[in-house]
């Protein structure tokens, strides 16, 4: 049997009637980064706090390196795991020196380490200032770096990027890179798609507690069969030409505007689209092709039952 | 049951410690009992027409009647958002995603807040001790040690007391609600109670069931800790006769206040779980 950094067997959490975690089957590998998408109270967070053993499961047992995360071993595992709760919160009148001291000492991390931890995340400039006096995004900076206190081989990042600037969310995502390099496993929630679709290795979609996809971005795109856009840049009078070479295929649209053409097509005619643009050699002179954003895909899964 | 890592009780201890010598909590309530014990120590017989020191037994009965009302109101204020606080802010979760049981968490913040106020008070009244010391002989330097010991065992009894409104209540303005009413209960309205009981039950609550009613309340226990079990101060008081022996046993009322100090804190942790 492989044995899988994370394993979740059939879990769930009720709260009274609602079933907030329903029957999830999950397995994470080492040095994997999971994306983990859904709406607000679509489970993610449940299921976070129940990783970490800080919610019992109502059914189903949670394994972190094949041990369940409650009873003696629970301290030995939380050590290996940082955690990034979503709107982290920390004390206004300590600084952010200060914070992760008291958070390394409780984890058992080594305290020369903290301010290297603040360098990394961009945070060495305010050490021995308050938290008080702290951005949004500064604080965000702090929570991921207590969350890289005691060099966690799990990272669980409730919207880690929440507040943060285009910048600092690249800069973040470097940092998270690299710790995929040393054999870190990751799994993040975002509610910004467009920033986690070509980072992550994996996804899941939950939806109402249960999960309704998982895969590779390109292996849900393929699942879901949303269609392709081609995006057609066109000489002058080439329209008519298009439309005859395109106009007898099923299941395409072409749109016109100006000199651009808009062809949506079925994934399986992405070849035969390809073949009969490039036969109108001298009436295209330019083609884009777009797969369907994650974005596309999640409202894709939304809109099936 | 797990077991405790007596390091992790220690950091949750050591910060809430230090986070209340940083914000000068403990400099000024250890500044208000100073100038407290000062003003009772030299103008307490002011209004007999007599201004200065009469006296560490005298002395010490004024300063239980005041410590009575001011001890139980400073720690239940000290404690009531202990946990309710962390739930509230949002800092909870994050504390206990760390590899520490809930147990540590609370013993740890009971510790540091007891620390803080046991600090204050050694700090206020030990400084007037000193001042006096030279006035004191060893007895009624012990008296007045024992005096303070008192106050900071009453002070953690307030304090597992506010501790477990921490954890029971789900606001932080509810805590506080109930924190001041156990207040209101314990040192203005339990002794009414009592005298009510006992005048309803027309002298047949004698002094068997007495001292055991007085053991419900830690304020009480403190006050026969001080007053009653001191000979001197009795004869002050012209309670030499009527007390009961259960009532100058220390060692008892002692366990007594240790019961008051655990048996809060132990059903805050029932709940918390």
């Amino acid at each position: 049997m492989t044995k899988h950094v994370i394993e979740i067997n059939d879990v769930t959490k009720y709260f009274g009637e609602i079933h907030a975690v329903d029957g999830v089957n999950l397995t994470f590998e080492k040095g994997e980064l999971f994306g983990l998408i859904g709406h607000n109270g679509a489970g993610k967070s449940t299921l976070f706090k129940m990783m970490l053993g800080l919610l019992p499961v109502t059914s189903g047992q949670i394994c972190i390196y094949g041990q369940p995360i409650h009873g003696e071993t629970f301290r030995q595992a939380r050590r290996r795991i940082g955690y990034l709760p979503e709107n982290v919160v920390f004390y206004d009148n300590l600084t952010g020196l200060e914070t992760l001291y008291f958070f390394a000492d409780l984890k058992g991390a080594d305290k020369r380490t903290c301010a290297a931890i603040l360098e990394t995340v961009g945070l060495a400039h305010a050490a021995n200032r308050r938290v008080r006096g702290y951005s949004k995004g500064m604080r965000q900076r702090l929570g991921f770096a207590q969350a890289l206190l005691g060099k966690p081989d799990i990272l669980f990042l409730d919207e880690p990027t929440n507040g943060l600037d285009p910048e600092a969310i690249r800069e973040f995502y470097q940092v998270l890179r690299g710790l995929q390099d040393q054999g870190v496993t990751m799994i993040l929630t975002s509610h910004i798609l467009a920033e986690i679709q070509e980072r992550v290795d994996r996804l899941a979609i939950m939806k109402s507690g249960k999960i309704q996809a998982l895969g590779t971005l390109q292996g849900l795109r393929e699942e879901i069969d949303l269609p392709l856009h081609f995006q057609v840049g066109m000489q002058h009078g080439a329209e008519t030409a298009l439309r005859e070479k395109l106009g007898s295929m099923e299941q395409l649209e072409i749109r016109t505007e100006g000199l651009e053409a808009s062809i949506t097509c079925a994934r399986d005619k992405k070849m035969a689209v390809l073949n009969a643009l490039s036969s109108l050699e001298g009436a295209v002179c330019d083609i884009i092709i777009s797969e369907p954003s994650l974005e596309d895909v999640f409202l894709g899964y939304g809109a099936k039952k | 049951m797990l077991g405790i890592e007596f390091g992790q009780i220690k950091v949750i201890a050591a910060k809430e410690f230090w986070d209340r010598i940083r914000n000068r909590w403990v400099l000024a309530v250890a500044l208000v009992f100073t100038l407290f014990a000062l003003s009772i120590a030299y103008f307490g017989a002011a209004q007999q027409g007599t201004v200065g020191f009469r006296g560490i037994e005298v002395t010490i009965a004024s300063l239980v009647s005041l410590v009575i009302y001011l001890i139980p109101l400073i720690a239940l204020i000290l404690g009531y958002d202990a946990i309710v606080g962390e739930r509230e802010r949002g800092s909870l979760d994050l504390l206990l995603s760390m590899p520490i049981t809930r147990l540590e968490l609370l013993l740890g913040k009971f510790f540091g807040l007891s620390a803080a106020l046991g600090f204050s008070t050694l700090i206020g009244f030990g400084s007037v001790g000193l001042l006096l010391a030279y006035k004191l002989n060893a007895v009624s330097l012990l008296h007045y040690g024992r005096f303070m010991l008192s106050a900071i065992l009453m002070g953690m009894a307030f304090l597992s007391l506010a501790v477990m409104v921490s954890v029971i209540a789900t606001e932080r303005i509810r805590a506080s609600g109930i924190a001041i009413s156990l207040w209101f209960f314990f040192v203005l309205i339990f002794d009414l109670l009592l005298l009510a009981v006992l005048v309803t039950g027309g002298g047949k609550i004698g002094t068997d069931v007495m001292p055991f009613l007085l053991f419900l309340n830690p304020a009480d226990i403190f006050r026969i800790l001080n007053i009653f079990n001191s000979e001197d101060v009795r004869a002050f008081y012209g309670l030499a006769t009527i007390m009961p022996n259960m009532l100058t046993n220390a060692g008892l009322l002692s366990a007594a206040m240790l019961f008051w100090i655990v048996a809060p804190l132990g059903i805050a942790l029932w709940r918390f779980k």
